[in-house]
């Protein structure tokens, strides 16, 4: 747990470039994928539950485990969740211009 | 670093990437679900990775297959069940999980770590991460409940405030910052820290209760972005890049696509977050005397205006969500262009309760989407249009926007007053979700068709028929 500060600063690094992809990469969806973009965005961050797993990994006493647990689940609900209801949302831009049904 | 270590980071960078890719492939309609199937697979790759290679996973992979199953179980059932008209909240909730689970890691963490050096000061960046992760997850998990409650109808959608509720919200933040400090710089004390995260609870509650209905897609949008940065605070604790840049990822673009959704309202965030919009308050008269010069047209009679005109523009709002009127619109679309009309769809920034929220239900009733039209691409088209028709759209068509004094005051609209008929299909006779008296409906050039959204459409479809 303790960071060297070449470690701090790397994720420092990190954090700020990320920052900037995230920026760019939305500012290119158009308006008509708002909504899957925020489902979408809301999905990527599921991946706390891989934060819940390592805290879950060295949980020790009952309340640790208990609140670990709860965390893997409320995760998951997330991550599930998330990633289950943007490909409904998407799923229904598959008509080609074109088609007029 | 061993080999093992190596192919941990590894794998994180595979991961990163499928998340930029998801959200990069969102740019097309075409790439998109591919993209968001990328980055589930991607998510799949890490999860398993940290379950099969985690020291300790040993003995307690119990609580992660626990865990995993009951929220798979909830996650999948919630997305596959839910309405599409209800996909706001449904977003909000997940959203909230997410927050939540963050906050919990932060909290195992602190108080694993304060058992592990008792007494000590924890390292500064470390217990500042903690704090943030603690504080934003929490905030995000009480937002987002709220906002879920706000879009379902369980909680009063209009803003909500007492007397001194502003001086509560301040008072509880500078005693999360003041205790924050405490926690980081005198004594990392347990009690202290559940009350941080107690109160940062309430904050959330606090933070969100004034804010109406009407912007809850701004809140939830914004409440992503506080996820995101909790995660990825979370993400340092854990020395876990996956978790750094996924989070930071989220935090940026949830941050820019709230500012392109305020944009679109022509408002500032702070105003969105403090004004308390659709208080009504009216400087505006509403009243009686405005109802009396609504003029009703009959389905059939605007069935005929419509299929004997040369262009129609349909508008639809969040009436034709609620409504599930969709399916018929498409089907009157249908009718129309085999009589040779020209069909659009105008679709304001806002519309609904999502940006694009429209444009989803739409697609779902198989409109394709070169006929929906963006605000700016479609505005100038309204004045040689036969037939405006305002399928339950009411704030994002109202001319109060365009003068001063209205709470919508400079919000971008719809031109749809310059077309030569304006039909409002509309559910009751009140004002729209933001409390807000429209002029446009006592315009002589329009007509109103109340009911339903859907059984009208319905009848709209067999007048049109019939003509």
């Amino acid at each position: 747990m303790e960071l060297s500060a070449f470690e701090l600063l790397s994720a420092l690094f990190i954090l700020v470039l990320a920052a900037f992809v995230g920026n760019e990469v939305v500012s290119k969806v158009p308006t008509m994928l708002h909504t899957p973009l925020m489902s979408g965005a809301n999905a990527v961050h599921g991946v706390i539950v891989v934060g819940a797993m390592l805290v879950a990994a060295t949980a020790g006493g009952t309340v640790a485990i208990v609140l670990a647990l709860l965390a893997v689940t409320l995760g998951t609900i997330n991550v599930v969740g998330g990633f289950v209801v943007t490909d409904r949302m998407l799923e229904m831009f598959k008509k080609r211009p074109g088609d007029r049904g | 670093m061993d080999t093992l270590q190596v192919l941990t980071y590894i794998v994180w960078l595979i991961a990163s990437v499928t998340f930029i890719l998801a959200l990069k492939f969102l740019a097309s309609p075409s790439t998109a679900r591919r993209g968001n199937q990328l980055g589930a697979a991607g998510m799949a790759l890490v999860v398993l990775w940290t379950f099969f290679t985690t020291d300790g996973m040993f003995a307690n992979w119990w609580i992660v297959v626990v865990g995993g199953v009951i929220g798979s179980a909830a996650g999948y059932l919630g997305a596959k069940r839910v309405a599409m008209t209800a996909m706001p909240q449904m977003v909000a909730i997940f959203n909230g999980a997410g927050g939540g689970a963050a906050a919990l890691v932060a909290v195992v963490e602190f108080l694993r770590d304060v058992e592990l050096r008792p007494g000590e000061l924890l390292p500064l960046a470390f217990i500042i991460a903690t704090l943030l992760g603690a504080i934003i997850g929490a905030v995000s998990l009480t937002g987002s409940v709220v906002a879920f409650g706000k879009l379902q109808g369980l909680i009063a959608s209009r803003p909500v405030k007492y007397p001194g509720s502003q001086i509560v919200t301040g008072a509880l933040f500078l005693a999360v910052i003041v205790i924050g400090v405490y926690l980081a710089a005198i004594e990392p004390s347990v009690p202290l820290f559940l009350l941080f995260v107690v109160l940062s609870l309430i904050l959330g509650v606090q933070l969100v209760m004034p804010i109406g209905g009407a912007d809850m897609p701004v809140v939830v949008s914004l409440l992503n972005s506080y996820t995101g940065i909790a995660v990825a605070a979370t993400g340092f604790v854990l020395s876990n890049y996956a978790l750094l840049i996924a989070g930071t990822l989220v935090g940026a673009s949830g941050a820019i696509l709230t500012q392109l959704m305020t944009k679109a309202m022509n408002r500032s965030l702070f105003n969105v977050l403090f004004a308390g919009f659709g208080t009504g308050g009216g400087t505006i008269a509403a009243g009686p005397e405005g109802e009396e010069q609504l003029r009703e047209i009959s389905a059939d009679d605007a069935a005929v205006l419509m299929a004997y005109g040369k262009r129609v523009i349909i508008v639809p709002g969040y009436g034709m969500a609620v409504a599930q009127a969709q399916g018929p619109v498409r089907e009157l679309m249908d009718l129309l262009v085999a009589r040779g009309v020209d069909v659009q769809f105008a679709i304001h920034p806002v519309a609904g309760r999502m940006p694009g929220h429209m444009n989803v239900l739409l697609a779902e009733a198989n409109v394709p989407y070169d006929r929906l039209k963006e605000m700016d691409e479609i505005n100038d088209d309204f004045a040689d249009t036969d037939v405006a028709l305002i399928i339950g759209a009411n704030d994002v068509v109202n001319p109060a926007a365009r003068e001063e004094g209205s709470p919508i005051s400079g919000m971008p609209i719809l031109n749809v007053d310059q077309a030569h008929n304006i039909i409002v299909l509309k559910r009751g006779r009140g004002a729209g979700f933001a409390g807000i008296p429209n002029p446009l409906f006592s315009n002589e050039k329009t007509t109103m068709l109340f009911g339903d959204a859907k059984p009208s459409v319905a009848a709209l479809v067999s007048g049109v028929k019939q003509a």
